[in-house]
């Protein structure tokens, strides 16, 4: 009898992740300018993405690529689509960052908030704005929704619900010196609510920029503490790097305490191009960042630098793919964990080197810190090689805070606290000290710091 | 040097202590006095490392029995960084490598947590440099150093000379030195010694523990103690390291053992 009631209620389980995309979409979606001739295409490339994401179905764990990850959490929230919420621009000055006061766009809950940006830094020429407040980038079309893997459900959900975006545009031979700050702000409301935050990168040949993405909350406290409802952000950023450009991006996940995050990173790099990624994942009760880099040239660079740190329940995917296609391509990523309590971080990093891709020299290592015996971590470092002339390594570590280390320290007079917290803070020191924006840097050595001394 | 009337600065009586159930120090006694240096030697597995680690309050050691008075007070129940505090320093015999972590702030992290316990204000990063700067002198390190992390890539004899580098920075009044020595060429030995020699004075004692007879010709010790099966057997002046150089460890136990017997 029993038997039968648990078959029944994982048919109806079944029957509700197939349907969840198209119900969402139908909750939640609205229209836009509709009959504008200037948006059709926008309206055929939502129309598309919103065909593709009603036939997915919400991944379960027998998903290879969601095993670790359970999102069916979602089945049970009731989202509506986000408020719009006015946010005065002292609640945001804590998130603000010095190098980047005028290059700042702010969304606050996927919608833009003209009164809290400003652009006044930028060189000639060079354009960032929301997509549907400025004059369109010529060629804006080949780009939006156009990279590899956009069928992709959730970044399907995110295209076919694309109402408004941040764009970036850097003409050829522009160097933008100010980090340009792309701060997505959610605010709570009434009701749990979804909000897709959409990034639109074009670096174009020999230009280079450097780019804050930033998730955070106003409203709702501290991100360590839980928020009122859950909400759900599931943001799509696409990166074009031109010809020998250069594209420095820093992301900041720091979702509210009852958050679920889900974002998809897809960077396009032509030849000899440069971009050097550091994700930093310290918020949501859940988070699933997939990053995907495609080389289309030879002689490209990528370092992909990771730091994951949870604490209580939180559990944090991080699966990236770095997909060499061409000779001489160098690439770099280190992976770094540091998990608490009963948290849970996931990782899965692959680097796919065909054989078109010889003399490739890709490096990647994951490098994990558990804190409590009830911490978790699953690891993942996968190479595939084709090619026969290539220098490839990867490697994974999980380790404990050292006890001689920390005896050590105390025998030079530090407390127990102080030692571990000196050692965690050098671990995760490794990702934050390279993040090439002082201010930023500061941000998340006293979020690092706040979240150890809630430890003690 | 021995000093008239000086402090006590370590009183242990009867110590016994176990790491995993064994029990490797079995009723050892030692005093000493300021101005003192004192030197333990005796062969492997006599508990010499044991006991450095035991006074410096290493938590994989348990004490059975016994007492350790430092200057006044029972150190046993003082945490591992309480006795750092109150001057009890202990020069490893394989300092560790803390990547990530720079030796100046390191130092400057040690330095500050002793002048808090002091309720003196703790120092910036310009006044620390300049106190340091002065420190490094004392056992010829290079400046570079300071800004790598702590002992990672060092050479055996650049980690010794780190940690004389922060005795010299935290100006314990009790000075372990486990095996210092060991694996260090002749100059490195000199210049570690040296910088042990001046910072030696009439008001802290150095406890040497060593294998080797070659570090007391620079640093000379006031007594020398050899530690046999977790007991301190004998004691003596720096003669007797010449002896136990000449006949080996054998003739100390045999002298024991002769004793014993006479009784």
């Amino acid at each position: 009898m029993s038997v039968e009631v648990v078959g029944k209620d994982l048919k109806l389980v079944s029957a509700d992740r197939e349907a969840y995309f198209a119900r969402l979409l139908q909750r939640v979606n609205q229209r836009v300018s509709q009959g504008d001739e200037k948006w059709e295409w926008l309206q055929e490339l939502r129309s598309r993405a919103a065909a593709l994401a009603s036939e997915g179905a919400l991944p379960s764990t027998r998903d290879e690529e969601w095993r670790f990850t359970d999102v069916s959490e979602l089945l049970r929230l009731n989202l509506q689509a986000a408020e719009p919420v006015d946010v005065p621009v002292e609640s945001v000055a804590a998130l603000s960052l010095p190098e980047a006061a005028q290059s700042r766009l702010v969304f606050v809950n996927g919608v833009f908030a003209p009164h809290l940006s400003e652009v006044a830094a930028l060189p000639a020429g060079v354009l960032a704005g929301n997509l549907l407040g400025g004059e369109l980038p010529v060629g804006i079309e080949e780009y939006l929704g156009k990279q590899s893997g956009g069928e992709e459900v959730f970044a399907a959900l995110n295209t076919a619900g694309l109402t408004d975006a941040a764009v970036v545009w850097v003409p050829k031979n522009v160097a933008v010196a100010a980090p340009i700050h792309l701060l997505f702000v959610g605010a709570a409301g009434a009701e749990s609510f979804i909000v897709q935050p959409r990034c639109l990168v074009v670096a174009e040949h020999g230009s280079s920029v450097t780019l804050v993405e930033h998730y955070a909350t106003v409203g709702m406290g501290c991100p360590d503490k839980p928020a009122a409802r859950p909400y759900f952000t599931n943001a799509v950023t696409e990166i074009w790097a031109g010809e020998n450009a250069e594209v420095t991006h820093i992301r900041v996940q720091r979702e509210g305490a009852e958050g679920f995050h889900v974002s998809r990173g897809a960077v396009a790099q032509a030849r000899n191009s440069r971009y050097s990624c550091y994700a930093v994942s310290l918020g949501a009760k859940l988070s699933r960042h997939n990053l995907e880099v495609f080389q289309t040239g030879e002689g490209t660079e990528t370092t992909l630098n990771g730091l994951t740190m949870i604490v209580g329940e939180q559990v944090a995917d991080t699966h990236s793919v770095i997909a060499l296609n061409h000779p001489h391509g160098r690439s770099r990523q280190l992976h770094k964990c540091i998990v608490d309590d009963r948290a849970h971080s996931v990782f899965n990093g692959k680097v796919f080197v065909p054989k078109a891709a010889q003399l490739t020299d890709a490096a990647q290592l994951s490098r994990n810190l558990l804190l409590s015996s009830k911490a978790r971590v699953d690891t993942k470092p996968q190479l595939e090689i084709t090619a026969d002339n290539v220098k490839c390594s990867h490697g994974a570590t999980v380790s404990q805070l050292d006890a001689e280390e920390v005896f050590y320290l105390q025998s030079r007079g530090l407390s127990a606290a102080d030692a571990r917290n000196l050692l965690i803070d050098s671990f995760a020191g490794e990702v934050i000290g390279q993040i090439p924006v002082y201010s930023l840097r500061k941000m998340l050595s006293r979020c690092v710091g706040c979240r150890m001394d809630s430890w003690e | 040097m021995i000093v008239e009337n000086g402090e006590v600065i370590l009183s242990v009586r009867d110590l016994r202590a176990e790491v995993d159930g064994v029990e490797i120090l079995k009723g050892l006694n030692l005093e000493i006095k300021a101005g003192e240096i004192h030197a333990i030697m005796g062969p492997n597995g006599s508990g010499k490392s044991t006991f450095s680690k035991v006074l410096a309050g290493h938590p994989d050691y348990t004490v059975t029995g016994g007492e350790v008075i430092f200057r006044g007070g029972n150190i046993l129940e003082m945490a591992a960084e309480e006795r750092a505090r109150a001057g009890v320093f202990l020069a490893f015999q394989y300092p560790l490598e803390i990547p990530g972590v720079t030796n100046l702030d390191f130092l400057r992290v040690a330095y500050n947590s002793h002048r808090k316990h002091k309720g003196l204000e703790e120092l910036d990063a310009l006044d620390f440099d300049d106190l340091i700067q002065e420190k490094l002198e004392v056992v010829k390190m290079n400046p570079a150093f300071l800004s790598r992390s702590v002992n990672e890539g060092f050479s055996g004899g650049e980690k010794k000379r780190n940690e004389i580098l922060q005795m010299a920075l935290l100006e314990p009044k009790l000075a372990i030195l486990d095996e210092t020595d060991s694996g260090l060429d002749i100059d490195a030995l000199r210049i570690v010694a040296n910088g042990v020699n001046q910072l030696a004075s009439a008001e802290n004692a150095m406890l040497v523990i060593t294998h080797y007879q070659r570090l007391l010709n620079y640093i000379v010790p006031d007594y020398v103690h050899v530690m046999e099966a977790g007991r301190i057997v004998t004691t003596g002046t720096k003669e007797l390291a010449l002896e136990l150089e000449a006949r080996g460890y054998e003739w100390v136990r045999e002298e024991e053992a002769a004793e014993v017997g006479a009784r």
